[in-house]
Order: structure tokens, then C-alpha cells, then sequence
């Protein structure tokens, strides 16, 4: 009889199976390996107890085939409560000793059936209804079995039967409501056991494939830049199909001469080509020199001399950057312009002005940014006497040779040959050019500029397609002097020009200064005669300066010591300041009508200014590192307070002007301050007034700003 | 610029008053020049490339028309000045005046 519990599985095979097997175990003993896969297929594949080596695959074609004496030979085996299913070998990765280790207890237990079940006190409610329905389930059972007893064996019955039926009805009447319904059929179940196969591990290695990490960053511009790429790549496919033929040839032989050293010159001479990186390097070295010269920075941008404040009347001179180059050490300074765009870049010519020592020469491109090295060198044949950048063209620059010829450059090319050069048939001076300068563009809206030279001559050059032509505008003749006698031809001897400026308001009207120390006015419009001579200067006349505001007074600056302001219609100079040495160049400020700068040959800069002292400098300062070093030009920024002020060694020096120096005028208490060039004007005809009229003295104090136009009548 | 004036312009820089190296290195953060010693030039070179390329794309992403030209940063020891572009960037080091 099957038990009373819950159905259980029925495990018939192994009641089978254990039979024989028990009966070998009287003789085992442990260690004895045999094959034992013979055993199994008598069994029926049933994986029940084996020795712990063995596996069974089941039966393979190259499986040894026995004879039946060899099947029947007797093989030792042992029982052992082993589950087959566990494995016999695991191993495990200890974190603790960081290594794979054997385990060597494997869990043998098996588990073939498992029922969850609570226990309830027997006195508890549970528990009776439990009790009750046990008894009744054994009662029904009894009488089930009996009833299909019964059945088969009809004639055998039973009158205890029938009262067992009775009481199992009755019983089933009073517990119908608590007895489960059981299913009407005949419910019976049936379970098989299935064979597992043993599962089997399958590993390999492989060598570990190499790898690299990739980051990179994704946003919306990136995917912007890298469609607009691609959209130039396009375009440029388009435009290459139809250059297809000229391209190959150049390939060809490009390809000999590249192919040789790929990998080194790739990546350098890539990075020279493109603009991009040239530019990031420029960056990079000015930052460094704003690092090295950051103090200097500084002091450009903010640093105001506070004693100024203390002194009545004088200022003075900061020395910020000094810009020297190896190449021009023995050269002097002979001429600085600044840009006409870009605030910080300014040009300096080089060249000599001894007459004995002529050799090369250059002319050399700074920026402020850069105090350490030039940002453009033009080297020339003969020395550079004079530059000038093109007012709205800011890249081309003309400029005046020691031996006579004039040129044009840009300086954005890359080659540093001039766009235009003037040879001996083309009106070459025949004595060094001293001055040149950029005019408005003439009638046909070609480029022109001026020339003045030691030979006599003004000329204005043009620039028409591609070739310089030449006008002679004027020849400084020479008056003859009253001595000489009329015999044989009268020769026309031609003084010798070093200098001139043209009027700002009238463009027709300039001025020349010559080397015997006369300057002549003269216009562009009259060819052989001055319209005016002033006596001016006793020797050479090194600069003449038109007044940047007032249209009507010019400076001019001479080797004979002195510096002198005019008048244009009067003969008589309006102010005159001995320096103590020769005058260099004298330069108008460009933010106030009545200050200006000079620089001497002892190596010191003044400047004065008229509204403040008339008569002396407002400071008068030395600023050559070495004794001796004769400064040769000066000139004003446009934008910053920075004076720039070339020596004969090859230096350029920045001086910071001090406040004192720059004064505007204070507006007096209820007066609006007029500022413009109006004002500069009427502050400096106020000045003029005051010269030529010593009656208006007295009104000095009472005299207003822009009140006053020309008091005295000869304007 | 031509290869010349590249290498002068290196050669300056390098003879600049407190440089102490520079190196050149490509949109794959390889260094192409160096004056440092090789374990400090690739240092270097991975390093701020992961740094610039994250300062490019913050600049960009506030505003897309905007570029990142130049930055530098300022150590107790020395200053790194970086310039990077598209293909190339250029790192300096520099000693400040105070170390």
C-alpha cells in the first residue's frame, strides 16, 4: 500500500536498479576503477552511483565494443550517497588570497522532493478541522478502495460494506460542506524521471585584443563644423574635377621629391603651411612677452605719474619698451612712422647718414605686442632714408633710398621685393631721397606721392597699372646772389631739399626746408616759382612740421641749435627755442594744437607747450642708455600717449607722457569745455594774438575759450 | 609663415628670458616638438589636451560664433601658456617672476 501521506513520486527503478547493485557492494572495496559504462546501459542509462573519476558521454560511435564474457565480468562498485549532479571539481576565486582555489568539500546533498508545510497546535482551531478532515479523508479512502474492491469482485460482498457505506455516506453528508470536491474521474498522477544530461564546460583563450581608449566631446557646433567641412570638401571636389589635368602632371612630380621623407617633415611643415597655427604661434610669443615685459605693460596702460600733481608746470617721460634688433645695431634710426590702421604697428627705417659710410640698409615692422622682435624685415640695398604708410591702404609703404630711388612695398607680401621701384630711367633722384609722402589720390584715382631730395627736385610719382612714373613739381632754385656777373650762361644752381610737410586743410600748399636753411613755401599748382622764401635757419633745416590743427603755423627744426614756430604769412618767426644742439626732428602732438615734441643730438627729448609756458620746455628729459647716441627722429601715436624716438645706434625707444603733458585746457567754473579741433585753433590764435599784439596782454585773464578769433587784422 | 620663419620663431621663443620648454602637438595629442625630456612631453601633451579641448567646447557652447584663441594658467611654479587651433596646439611653459 502506498503510503497515507500527500502522493509521493514512485520510484520503481531504482528498486530495480539497487538490487544487483547491493549485491556487488558485499564485495567492494573502495578504489577499484573500472569501466562502468557497461553498467549503465543494463541499467537503463540511470546515473544512480558511479565512482567520483568517471563521466558517462552516453554511446559514441569509437566506444569500445565488449564481448559478452567481458560485459559479465565483475566489476567492483561502491555505493556511495553521492548526487551526481553535483560537480566534483569547483573552483572558486578566493577575493581574500586573489586566486582561483579547488574547493574540496562539494555539497553532495540532492534533493528529489520538497514540501513546505506549517505546524498547528492540535488544540487550536486549525488544528481540529485539520484532525476532522484527516480522519474523514481516511475513512473515505477506506471505503473507495473498498467499493471498487467491491466492483470487480461483485459476489464478494460484504455486509460491513454496506454499513461502511452508510457511515462513510453519512459521514460524507455531515462533512460535505467541509470536504473538497475531488474530481469525479478517476484522478490518479504520474510522474517519470527524465535523464539529465550531465552538462560539460567549454573554455578557451584567446589573446587579448588590443586596445585603445577614445574620448571626444559631442555638441551642437561640432556637428555644425563638421557638415560645413564636408560641404567644403564638396565645393572643392567640384572645382578640382575641372582642373583634373594640370593636377596630375604636378603630381607626378611632386610625388618624387615629397616621398622621400614623409613621416619627420609631414608634421612641421604642415604646421608652417597652415595659417591657423602660424597665427596661434604668434599668439603664443606675444603672451610671452607680455609675461617677460609685464611690468612695462602695465606701466603703457595705467600707470600715471602722480607727482605731476606737485609740479606746477613740468612732466615727464616714462621709458617703456626699447626695441632693438641685431641686424640694424650699426645703423641709425632715420625715419618712424606709425600705421594708418593698427595703433601698435609702426615702421622704422634704418640706413646711415654718414656720407662716407654707405652700405645696406632696411626698413623693419613693429608692433608694441612684440617689444622683442620685429614683426617684418625688408632688407634693402642702400639705406632707407624716409617711409610713409598710405593713409587708407594700410600695407603699402613708400619709401626714399640713400641712392636716389624711391619704392613702393606691401608689406603683407611674402617675398620682401618692392611693388615698384624707380631706376635712374625712370627719374631716379640723383642725391638721397630725405622725405616722402602719400597724397590723396589724384584725378584718375591712382595712388601718388611725393619725393624731396638733395638734388634739387620735388617730384610726384604715380602709380598707374603697373608701372611708377614721375612729374617734377618743383626745383628749389637758387636765388642768385647779387654779386655775380652776368657773363657766359646764367647757370641755374638747385639748393638742396631735405624736408617738407603739406598743408592738412590745403593740400596744394607745402613747405620745403632746405639745406641752407631757407624754407620755401610752395603749391603743386606753380612749378617754377616759390610762392614764398623764409630766411629761416642758419644751417640745414632737418624737419618742417605743419600744425596738425591750425592751418597756418608750422615748426621748424634745424642743425643750427634751434627750433622755431611760424607764422605762413609772416616772415618773422613766432617763437624760437635754442636746444643746445642740434635739432633732430620736431613733431606736432596730435591731440592738442600747442604741444610739440623735439629730440636732440645729446640725446634728450623736449616737449613743450605753448598754452602752458611759452617759453620754456615743459620737461626736457635724456633718455639714450649710452652717452653719445645722437637721437635722430620723434613722433606721436595717434591713439595712446606714447612718444617713439629713434637713435644712430639702431634703438628704438618708447617714452609714456605724463599727464602734465597732456593737458587739455580746464574749462572755468560755468563754461562748458569745447572740445574738437575748433578749440585747439582758437586756443592757439589766442596764443598767436597774444605775440603779435602785446596790448592784449591785459586781456589775457579775461579772455574766454572760442571767443576769440583773429584780433589782430593781417589774418 | 615658411618652415624658416617657423623655426626662428621656436628658436625665440625658446631663448625667451624665463621660457623653460615649449612642445607642438597635433589634433591627436601626439607631440610633433618638444624641447622637454620625452616622459614630460607626453605628460604634458595628454594632459592639456583633454583641458583644451574642454575649454574649446565650453567657449563654443555659450556661443557657437565664438573661439577659443588662448589661455594660460598661472602656477605657484611657472606659467603653462596654451594656444590652441584647430590642428595644432602650442604649449609653453614660462617661469613667473616671482618663482
Amino acid at each position: 500500500m502506498p503510503s497515507k501521506a500527500a502522493p509521493e513520486k514512485k520510484q520503481t527503478h531504482p528498486a530495480v536498479g539497487a538490487a544487483p547493485i547491493q549485491r556487488r557492494l558485499s564485495q567492494s572495496h573502495r578504489g577499484s576503477v573500472t569501466d562502468a559504462r557497461d553498467d549503465d546501459q543494463e541499467l537503463g542509462n540511470m546515473p544512480t552511483n558511479y565512482m567520483g573519476e568517471h563521466n558517462f558521454f552516453g554511446r559514441q560511435e569509437d566506444q569500445l565494443k565488449l564481448t559478452d564474457a567481458e560485459l559479465n565480468e565483475e566489476h567492483t562498485r561502491i555505493l556511495t550517497a553521492r548526487n551526481p549532479q553535483a560537480a566534483e571539481n569547483i573552483v572558486r576565486f578566493s577575493h581574500k588570497e586573489r586566486m582561483f582555489k579547488l574547493i574540496p568539500h562539494v555539497d553532495q546533498l540532492a534533493v528529489h522532493f520538497q514540501l513546505d508545510s506549517h505546524l498547528v497546535h492540535k488544540e487550536s482551531e486549525e488544528g481540529k478541522r485539520q484532525l476532522m478532515l484527516d480522519s474523514e479523508d481516511v475513512k473515505i479512502q477506506e471505503v473507495e478502495v473498498t467499493t471498487s474492491a467491491a466492483g470487480p469482485d461483485g459476489e464478494t460482498s460484504k455486509e460491513g460494506d454496506e454499513d461502511d457505506d452508510e457511515k462513510a455516506k453519512k459521514i460524507t453528508a455531515s462533512s460535505g460542506k467541509s470536504k473538497k470536491l475531488t474530481n469525479q474521474f478517476n484522478f490518479s498522477e504520474r510522474a517519470s524521471q527524465t535523464y539529465n544530461n550531465p552538462s560539460r564546460d567549454r573554455e578557451t583563450f584567446v589573446e587579448q585584443t588590443p586596445r585603445a581608449s577614445f574620448a571626444d566631446n559631442v555638441s551642437q557646433w561640432s556637428i555644425s563644423d563638421a557638415y560645413n567641412e564636408d560641404f567644403e570638401h564638396q565645393q572643392k571636389a567640384k572645382e578640382k574635377e575641372q582642373k583634373k589635368l594640370v593636377v596630375k602632371k604636378e603630381d607626378d612630380r611632386k610625388k618624387k621629391f615629397v616621398a622621400v621623407d614623409q613621416h619627420g617633415v609631414d608634421d612641421i611643415t604642415k604646421l608652417s603651411r597652415s595659417k591657423s597655427a602660424s597665427l596661434s604661434l604668434k599668439i603664443v610669443e606675444r603672451m610671452i612677452n607680455q609675461n617677460t615685459f609685464d611690468a612695462i605693460a602695465q606701466d603703457f596702460k595705467y600707470w600715471e605719474d602722480a607727482a605731476d600733481e606737485y609740479r606746477e608746470q613740468g612732466g615727464s617721460l616714462l621709458p617703456l619698451w626699447l626695441f632693438q634688433y641685431d641686424m640694424v645695431k650699426k645703423l641709425a634710426c632715420t625715419n618712424l612712422t606709425w600705421n594708418s590702421h593698427y595703433n601698435d604697428l609702426f615702421a622704422v627705417a634704418f640706413g646711415s647718414y654718414d656720407f662716407l659710410k654707405q652700405s645696406r640698409g632696411m626698413f623693419v615692422i613693429y608692433s608694441l605686442k612684440n617689444p622683442s622682435f620685429p614683426e617684418n624685415i625688408f632688407p634693402t640695398d642702400s639705406g632707407v632714408m624716409s617711409l610713409d604708410f598710405h593713409p587708407h591702404y594700410s600695407n603699402l609703404l613708400c619709401c626714399g633710398f640713400y641712392d636716389g630711388s624711391v619704392a613702393v612695398y606691401n608689406i603683407a607680401d611674402e617675398n620682401k621685393q618692392p611693388k615698384y621701384h624707380s631706376t635712374s630711367r625712370n627719374g631716379k633722384h640723383t642725391d638721397p631721397v630725405w622725405q616722402v609722402s602719400w597724397q590723396k589720390d589724384d584725378l584718375d584715382n591712382n595712388l601718388n606721392f611725393f619725393s624731396v631730395s638733395s638734388d634739387g627736385r620735388v617730384v610726384c610719382w604715380t602709380l598707374i597699372k603697373n608701372d611708377l612714373t614721375y612729374t617734377d613739381v618743383v626745383q628749389l632754385k637758387l636765388e642768385k646772389p647779387a654779386n655775380q656777373t652776368e657773363e657766359g650762361f646764367p647757370l641755374i644752381s638747385l639748393g638742396c631739399g631735405t624736408c617738407f610737410d603739406f598743408n592738412i586743410q590745403q593740400d596744394y600748399l607745402f613747405i620745403v626746408g632746405t639745406e641752407e636753411g631757407k624754407i620755401q613755401k610752395c603749391s603743386k599748382s606753380y612749378n617754377n616759382q616759390f610762392l614764398d622764401t623764409f630766411d629761416a635757419h642758419h644751417m640745414a633745416v632737418y624737419a618742417v612740421r605743419w600744425n596738425k590743427f591750425h592751418p597756418k603755423v608750422f615748426a621748424s627744426c634745424s642743425a643750427d641749435w634751434s627750433v622755431k614756430i611760424w607764422d605762413i604769412n609772416y616772415q618773422e618767426p613766432l617763437f624760437v627755442y635754442d636746444l643746445g644742439s642740434p635739432v633732430g626732428d620736431v613733431v606736432w602732438a596730435p591731440y592738442s594744437s600747442t604741444v610739440f615734441a623735439a629730440c636732440t643730438a645729446d640725446g634728450k627729448v623736449y616737449v613743450f607747450d605753448l598754452n602752458v609756458n611759452k617759453y620754456e620746455p615743459l620737461c626736457e628729459q635724456m633718455v639714450v642708455q649710452k652717452k653719445r647716441t645722437k637721437l635722430t627722429h620723434i613722433t606721436f601715436n595717434q591713439h595712446y600717449p606714447i612718444l617713439l624716438a629713434g637713435d644712430d645706434r639702431g634703438n628704438v625707444t618708447s617714452l609714456k607722457l605724463s599727464p602734465n603733458l597732456r593737458k587739455r585746457p580746464k574749462a572755468k567754473k560755468g563754461q562748458e569745455i569745447i572740445d574738437g579741433p575748433e578749440a585747439e585753433v582758437a586756443k592757439l590764435e589766442k596764443i598767436l594774438s597774444l605775440i603779435r599784439d602785446p596790448d592784449d596782454v591785459r586781456n589775457k585773464s579775461t579772455a574766454q575759450q572760442g571767443a576769440t578769433t583773429a584780433v589782430s587784422g593781417a589774418n | 609663415m615658411t618652415q624658416a620663419e617657423v623655426d626662428d620663431t621656436l628658436k625665440r621663443i625658446q631663448e625667451h628670458k624665463g621660457v623653460q620648454g615649449y612642445l607642438i602637438i597635433n589634433s591627436d595629442g601626439i607631440p610633433i616638438r618638444s624641447s622637454l625630456d620625452a616622459s614630460v612631453t607626453q605628460q604634458y601633451a595628454a594632459l592639456i589636451k583633454s583641458l583644451s579641448d574642454k575649454a574649446r567646447s565650453t567657449i563654443r557652447e555659450m556661443d557657437p560664433s565664438n573661439e577659443l584663441l588662448f589661455f594660460r594658467m598661472r602656477t605657484k611654479k611657472h606659467e603653462i601658456l596654451v594656444a590652441p587651433d584647430k590642428e595644432y596646439t602650442m604649449i609653453v611653459l614660462q617661469a613667473t617672476d616671482a618663482s
